[in-house]
């Protein structure tokens, strides 16, 4: 099964630069159909305004974290179901707990090159549809 | 400063700029570095806690970040833009956190603080510990980089 590169891809980092950086990572696997937001607060918006099919977030960032909107995300019934992907700049054990207690779909550690970053959303979207 | 210090840093450096950005820099050999002069245009500098307390330095010179910086984002970036100045703090986290992996391993559980990144001909580093600080000098085909690391095992380390 091939996954769908039309996905509609939600990427929420506080660093513009960083997510140039995913956006340009993800074209390279075929992924097109991206949206940005700079914190959670701003994701959540969006994730109420329109449809959204995956979420890749930063852990650390102002106003609401990447650990905070994957809470608010699972809390939500309208929410709860998208596959999540949390992004660190570290993999230190308590914060992997913490975001797979919080219900986190998977996580990768910075850096990454995109055929990393696409292994991770196949393995994701083919875990959910089998 | 500890010895045992230097590759993780090193390390993560090369790990860093070959995955991000297909550079592969040349290491050079480490020196002593009394001043507190910056070697480069632009420098991302980062505090660290914990297990080990000091800070971390990188300091590019600017046909070096132009390149690393356009390599990232699939673009031609030619001045030292706000892209750049993001970039250099996100590359100096992605560094400590790479580092800060590898010593974990060696026993040091080092946390670190939010980049601050600094620019312009001249310009000074000022580390937490107040130096002399190490330098790694390093080399890529556009241009010359180097890692600035002062830092010290808290109660004498391991």
């Amino acid at each position: 099964m091939s996954v769908d590169k039309n996905l509609k891809i939600l990427i929420v980092d506080d660093f513009a630069t960083m997510r140039k950086v995913i956006r340009n990572l993800l074209k390279q696997g075929g992924y097109e159909n991206i949206v940005e937001a700079e914190d959670g607060a701003a994701a959540l918006k969006i994730l109420k305004s329109q449809p959204v099919d995956f979420i890749i977030s930063d852990w650390n960032m102002p106003n609401m974290s990447g650990l905070e909107l994957l809470k608010a995300v699972r809390s939500d019934d309208e929410l709860k179901a998208l596959p999540f992907l949390m992004v660190t700049a570290e993999a230190l054990k308590d914060n992997v707990v913490a975001a797979v207690k919080a219900g986190v779909s998977n996580y990768i550690v910075k850096p990454f090159t995109a055929e990393v970053l696409n292994e991770k959303i196949e393995k994701i979207v083919k875990s959910l549809a089998a | 400063m500890d010895v045992r210090f230097i590759n993780p840093f090193l390390n993560g450096t090369v790990q860093v700029l070959k995955t991000m950005a297909f550079v592969e820099p040349k290491a050079g050999k480490p020196f002593l570095k009394k001043d507190s002069l910056a070697r480069g245009d632009i420098s991302g500098i980062i505090g660290l806690t914990g297990a080990a307390r000091g800070s971390l330095a990188l300091s590019f010179s600017e046909g070096c970040i132009l390149k690393i910086v356009s390599n990232m984002l699939g673009e031609e970036i030619k001045t030292l833009n706000g892209d750049i100045k993001d970039a250099v703090g996100e590359i100096t986290n992605m560094v400590s956190g790479a580092a800060r992996k590898e010593l974990e391993t060696l026993g040091f559980n080092i946390t670190a603080a939010i980049p601050t990144v600094v620019a312009g001909k001249d310009h000074s580093i000022s580390h937490v510990l107040g130096g002399p600080s190490i330098i790694i000098p390093f080399e890529t085909p556009q241009g010359p980089f180097v890692v600035d690391i002062c830092i010290s095992a808290v109660g004498g380390g391991k």
